[in-house]
Formats: structure tokens, sequence, C-alpha cells
């Protein structure tokens, strides 16, 4: 069964990275919807249903805190698991991001294996 | 104008300063770039008035909270392209957005680690979106600072430059913007 993951992240190169990740890592991928903050991914995952969504946190418009908030608020996503990839590392906000509900983060750098072992037991 | 470094910077030793910039930068390249990195001899770089011009592609990122910062990346256009190669797995032999938004997150991935480290002993501090500026003969000021370290890199036969600055924030205010850059281009 194939999985449909949206990307937040604001880089293009992030984004390209981790569809490759993605690849590498094994996963059944189906579509892959991308977005550069959280107002463009609200948009989209009002049309688009996706089982997995990677957000970065720092972005403009809207960061992957707030969006993850509105997500885990919301019926439709809030059983759907979002990981952060961010260069937050273990700061106040990833620790933040975990007490809202986020499955888990990956710091940035990171290699497909890190990708492949956080996603390992999400989906 | 360059100088031997002082011993500290409101008293955090720049050779921590150093080492931490150098640990990040050596990590981004291994993990993300799998290119070869040795370093240079880092130094103290007074700013001068006007500022120095720059060819090439530098990105800049800010840093706000109880303390202010700037981590500048600058190499040339033909490292640039080799770093966006590396990081994308593509082939780039002139700049186009997609080696400028290469440099700007390898820019985000070495200051936010710089960041989160300093975090430690700090406490919360915030980045700001990167910026890039590319071109020849452009000059870049920095309100109120009078110093970068310059942490250099050689990678082959080029060159990678990382530039970096932090002070306490006038007044200790929980969270301040970064401080705006003005750039100059002749």
């Amino acid at each position: 069964m194939s999985l449909d993951v949206m990307i937040v992240d604001d880089s293009a190169a992030i984004r390209k990275i981790l569809r490759r990740v993605l690849v590498q890592a094994e996963v059944p991928l189906g579509k892959v919807h991308e977005a550069a903050d959280g107002v463009e991914a609200l948009a989209k995952l009002k049309t688009e249903r996706v089982g997995l969504i990677l957000s970065d946190i720092n972005m403009p418009n809207m960061d992957g805190i707030e969006l993850l908030s509105k997500l885990k608020a919301d019926d439709e996503y809030k059983n759907v698991p979002i990981v952060m990839v961010t260069t937050e590392g273990s700061q106040a906000r990833v620790l933040q991001a975990l007490e809202l509900g986020a499955a888990g983060y990956v710091k940035k750098p990171f290699t497909a294996e890190q990708i492949k072992e956080k996603l390992t037991g999400i989906i | 104008m360059n100088h031997t470094m002082n011993q500290t910077i409101e008293n955090i030793p720049v050779e921590r300063i150093e080492n931490t910039v150098r640990h990040a930068t050596h990590e981004v390249f291994s993990t993300m770039l799998n290119l070869p990195l040795e370093d240079l001899p880092a130094r103290e770089e007074i700013t001068s008035e006007p500022p120095d011009s720059h060819d090439g592609v530098e990105a800049l990122v800010g840093i706000g909270g109880a303390w202010t910062g700037t981590g500048r990346i600058w190499c040339n256009s033909k490292f640039a392209c080799k770093l966006a190669s590396a990081l994308l797995m593509a082939e780039y032999d002139s700049l186009n957005e997609e080696v400028l938004d290469a440099i700007s997150e390898v820019a985000n991935m070495i200051i936010g680690n710089v960041k989160a480290t300093f975090e430690d002993s700090l406490g919360a501090l915030v980045l700001s979106i990167p910026t890039v500026i590319f071109g020849r003969n452009y000059r870049t000021r920095s309100a109120g600072v009078t110093s970068w370290i310059v942490v250099p890199f050689k990678a082959g036969d080029e060159e990678l430059q990382v530039r970096f600055f932090l002070m306490p924030t006038k007044g200790h205010a929980p969270v301040q913007p970064a401080r705006p850059e003005m750039v100059h281009t002749l």
C-alpha cells in the first residue's frame, strides 16, 4: 500500500532532498505534495489527503509549530503523523512540537538512514 | 583589515566560537554534501568604513534573542555551483535559483547548529530566514558590528568562509528580531 506524503519546507533544496531520501529510505511512496510554508500546506491539505507530513519549523508566513497545532486540532488530520525536520536541534521549540503531538523530529543535517530510522514505527 | 583574534567576546572564548563553527560546518559537509573540507587558520576581521567589497555568493542568517548575531557563509560562484550539485545531486555550472536556495540551506544548517550549541549556555535564540547576496563588488554592513570572527576552510582548490559575530542584546529583551543587514552594490 502506498503512502501519500506532504513535505513542508521553505527551502526547495530541502524539499527535493527529502523526496530523494524518502525513496532511499524505501518508503512506499504514493503522491508527494510540497508546500513552502504552513499556509500553503493547509491550503493543499484541504483537497489532498496524505498519510504522513514532514515539516520544517522555521518558515515564513506560518511556521511548523502553528501548522502542527492547527492540524492536531483538525479531526481529519489529528491522527496523521507529523515529523519535524529542523535545524532547531534539542531546543524549546522541538520540545513544544513534541508536546503538541509531533510524531518525532529529525535534525538537519540528516542522512537517509536517520530518516528511515525515524519513520520506522511511525508509518 | 585582519588581526589576530581577541581572547573572548563578551566572556565567550573565541576559540569556543571557532570550534563550534568548525564542528557545524564539518557536520554539514560530511552528512549532506560528502565533500572534503580542510581547516584554515581563523582570524578576526575588523570592519572598515566603507566596508570591503566582495565577489561571489554569500548567505546570511540572523540570530536573535537575549543575544544578537549574524552568520555569513561566503564562497565564489564556481564553488557555490559545486555545493549545490553535491547537495541536490544534479549538475549546475552557473548560478540560478536552485543554486542560491542550496547555499541558503547550507548556511541555515551551519548557523542553525551553531545557534543550537550556544543556546545551552545563552538561553533560547531564534534564527532569521536566510538572505542570499550574489554578484560582484557587493558590500555588506551590519549596524554596530566592529569585527567578525572568520573561520575559513579549503575545499579542493576553493575556499569557503564562515563569518560570525554574537553579542548581548541591549536590555536583554527575551526575543529580538535578527539584526538588519544593509547591502551596497557598486
